[in-house]
């Protein structure tokens, strides 16, 4: 009796396997969601997660597609751990007859993991705004691209923030005491090395305090910051971590607009737990909060109205920070297919084509207004040896209930950035033989 | 029927002492390395290799590790993680430095490396023991993890503090580094795990071995037997680490290609490593490879089974993932305390027999 129970179980699945792999599909363009809806960093991942999945939905529901391809989204979950991220790319990179078209790892860690595995499968990699920094030259790295902007850009955006708007001039800067809270992981020590040489050229005193994974402990630290008293906390965190160490600076009752994150520690979910406490925090982004941009509108009635969304129940939330973030990847990706399409004159993009619409990839503010995005970032333009775009990066700031920018986009130290884009990418390419190619 | 010993005469000290004394378990285990060495090769693709294969040799030979050490000579350790980086960093610092060396020779010294630090941690085991013991290897996974992030020697100086494998070659061929081909880092890790396997077999089947389970057993009754506690346990924690840095420096080199150290070696995966000891069989060889088999392949082979097969949303399969896991262990524990390698020897038990139980 219960053999045949069996039986009958491993009878349907292998039918519902038989099923789905062996209908026949039209081409269709594999873009895997590397998702982390569980694990420490879950209440990040979710929101961008969604953010990406529904343009992708919104486009093949409103559109049919890009161009009339479809989309087929393969979703692997990685948790934010860098093996299971290295599991999933090995899983989707085969998905459908075009294969991977191209990855956003979401992980710094998986990110460094990937670059030399995708540059030999020939797969573009889009680290938007995380990652390795130096793979902004794209002359050493031809499969990856970190546009709109890097950790190093936006160290320096933000110190230059501190010195030309909050301070009267940059020059103040000198003796002003500057913590880094970060992550202790390859994301969170990105930053280190440019505002060591922004504290030399500028003189403010820099120090950096880490906070281990998952970042839920992190008294020690905060500790030290009451005993320092400096002038200005940089924030490097993700995930549990930020809202932790907005929580901390609330209890020993530091200044929260001298409390600056990076773009990723400025969301909904990291001020909402400090409550009230929290309004006055700052943080860099590049695109706008929100959620009353027509795409938004699209998004309600083509998605979460039919019930195509991968997660309903998240409709209220649609307009989050990193909504929006995961949807603006969706975006520049989906652009950089249409531009594929067009350069190499098919619908059937491969994921090298990919990668020459990603290095043509050109969304002025007219196109933007076109995709019903009007304001909502900045015009992005990427060359064969510039893969980090503007690279500018502006303020938010947290009201209590909302996230509003306060500043314009600020140009960071080109002089010091590049130096060290240059150095590194250049150690990169000596220690894995690249030579790299000329772009003119 | 076919598995029986009847008719089977040993006629000398050598046939009675071999590791497979029974000529169906010999030509199965010659048929599965012959399988592994001669089949599998043809059959490989980048999922199989990188995302099953690789992890499960190179786990495995971890398990192998601890279990000479917990299993076999009765030591708790909760360092694996840390002893893992260790080998991990050492085949780095030794590859960036001497560019020339060969790379098996990188491997075996990044091990050796490793059994000095081992042998140095487990200094405290003459003094203290079980739970204690526990805790004071537990202290070397804190402290080894925290020297590899803050001493920037360890990742030659880079920003990131990432430590990533140059590529290197074997006969012509490159085995590091993500060009090189999966059929050359499968076979590669393949005989380094089958030859240190059986190894450790010999090692604990001969008198080092039956010293430590002596220790294990009662420390006391074994010194009184003339066994001396100092080297013996010495030894258990210098050979121990030599197989989990052999094993951190595969991981590195060949499986993942890039590591961070609390990332790729934290606490984490002192746990999961001493789960696949206990789940496998603590105090055999086989249960280190169930036991990795176990909690490297089922959660894969659950994960295909939920997304692909049934079709759940990647979350909900990551949450049923995690239920069923745990009840599994907690089946497998419940059913044989003695973990996976006392169920196959209770099934052997009972082939011999089958068909005529009584």
């Amino acid at each position: 009796m219960q053999v045949k129970i069996w039986a009958q179980i491993l009878l349907v699945t292998l039918t519902a396997t038989t099923i789905v792999a062996g209908a026949a599909k039209a081409y269709e363009l594999t873009i895997p969601s590397m998702d982390y809806r569980t694990g420490p960093y879950a209440p990040n991942g979710i929101p961008f997660a969604n953010g990406w999945a529904d343009y992708f939905t919104l486009l093949n529901e409103r559109d049919g597609g890009i161009n009339g391809i479809k989309i087929n989204p393969a979703p692997c979950e990685t948790g934010y751990n860098t093996k299971k991220g290295l599991e999933c790319y090995e899983k989707t990179k085969g998905v459908g007859e075009s294969g991977a078209l191209m990855y956003q790892p979401l992980s710094t860690g998986i990110t460094y993991q990937l670059i030399p595995k995708a540059s030999v499968d020939h797969i573009p990699i889009h680290s938007m705004g995380y990652g390795r920094t130096s793979a902004a030259n794209g002359k050493v790295f031809k499969w990856i691209f970190n546009f709109p902007a890097t950790y190093w850009s936006q160290a320096s955006a933000i110190i230059n923030y501190i010195g030309q708007t909050r301070l009267d001039d940059i020059s103040q800067l000198k003796g002003q005491k500057i913590t880094l809270v970060y992550h202790n992981s390859a994301y969170g020590k990105e930053p280190i090395r440019t505002l060591e040489e922004l504290s030399k050229k500028h003189g403010f005193i820099f120090k950096a305090l880490a906070v281990d994974h998952p970042g839920q402990e992190q008294k020690a630290t905060w500790l030290q910051i009451r005993r320092d008293r400096p002038d200005w906390i940089l924030l490097w965190g993700w995930g549990v971590m930020n809202q932790v160490a907005i929580k901390e600076a609330a209890s020993i009752r530091f200044p929260m607009d001298h409390f600056i994150g990076v773009w990723w520690s400025g969301s909904e979910n990291d001020v909402k737990p400090a409550g009230q406490a929290a309004k006055g925090y700052l943080s860099g982004t590049f695109h706008a909060p929100g959620d009353d941009f027509p795409v938004h509108k699209d998004i309600i009635k083509y998605v979460y109205d039919t019930g195509k969304a991968t997660d309903l129940a998240f409709k209220a939330r649609v307009g989050e920070v990193l909504y929006n973030r995961g949807l603006v990847a969706a975006m520049w990706t989906s652009e950089a297919i249409k531009k594929a399409m067009e350069i190499h004159n098919t619908k059937e993009i491969k994921a090298p084509d990919l990668r020459d619409g990603f290095e043509a990839l050109d969304v002025d503010s007219n196109k933007l207004k076109e995709l019903g995005l009007e304001g909502f970032t900045i015009p992005v333009k990427i060359t064969c040896a510039n893969h980090e775009g503007p690279g500018r990066v502006a303020i938010q700031q947290w009201d209590g209930f909302n996230w509003k920018i306060i500043t314009k986009f600020y140009e960071p130290d080109r002089e010091v950035v590049n130096k060290l884009i240059k150095e590194d990418s250049e150690q990169f390419a000596k220690e894995n033989n690249i030579t790299p190619r000329s772009c003119s | 029927m076919f598995y029986r010993e009847a008719g089977e005469f040993k006629v000398s000290y050598q046939d009675d002492q071999a590791i497979f004394p029974i000529p169906q378990d010999r030509w199965f285990v010659l048929t599965l390395v012959a399988f592994c060495y001669l089949v599998i090769p043809f059959l490989l693709n980048d999922f199989w290799t990188k995302a099953i294969l690789l992890p499960f040799l190179v786990y495995s030979l971890a398990a192998i590790g601890l279990n000479i050490l917990t299993g076999y000579c009765g030591q708790v350790s909760l360092g694996t993680g840390a002893f893992l980086a260790v080998g991990a960093y050492a085949s780095y610092k030794l590859m960036t430095s001497f560019p020339e060396l060969n790379i098996i020779l990188v491997f075996m010294l990044s091990g050796i490396i490793t059994a000095i630090v081992g042998i140095f941690f487990g200094l405290p085991s003459l003094r203290i023991k079980g739970f204690y013991l526990a805790v004071a290897t537990l202290a070397a996974q804190f402290f080894i993890i925290w020297l590899f992030y803050r001493v920037p020697w360890f990742f030659n100086y880079n920003a990131s503090g990432q430590i990533s494998v140059p590529p290197r070659y074997l006969f012509g061929y490159q085995l590091t580094g993500p060009a090189a081909p999966v059929e050359m880092k499968y076979l590669v890790t393949l005989t380094i795990v089958v030859v240190l396997a059986l190894v450790a077999k010999n090692l604990t089947r001969g008198r080092v071995g039956r010293a430590w389970m002596a220790i294990r057993d009662m420390d006391i009754a074994a010194e009184l037997i003339g066994i001396r506690p100092l080297i013996t346990k010495l030894t258990a924690f210098g050979i121990s680490s030599f197989y989990i840095g052999v094993a951190g420096s595969l991981m590195f080199a060949i499986y993942l290609g890039a590591a961070e150290s609390g990332e790729t070696f934290g606490i984490q995966q002192s746990f999961d490593i001493l789960f696949m000891i206990i789940i496998g069989g603590l105090g055999t060889i086989l249960g280190s490879f169930l036991g990795a088999a176990f909690l490297v392949l089922l959660p894969i082979g659950l994960e295909m089974m939920l997304v692909d097969g049934l079709n759940m949303s990647t979350t909900f399969a990551e949450h049923v993932k995690f239920v069923l896991l745990g009840s599994l262990i907690v089946f497998f524990l419940i059913v044989e305390p003695h973990g996976l390698a006392r169920l196959w020897q209770i099934g052997k038990e009972k082939l011999r027999l089958w068909p005529f139980p009584h």
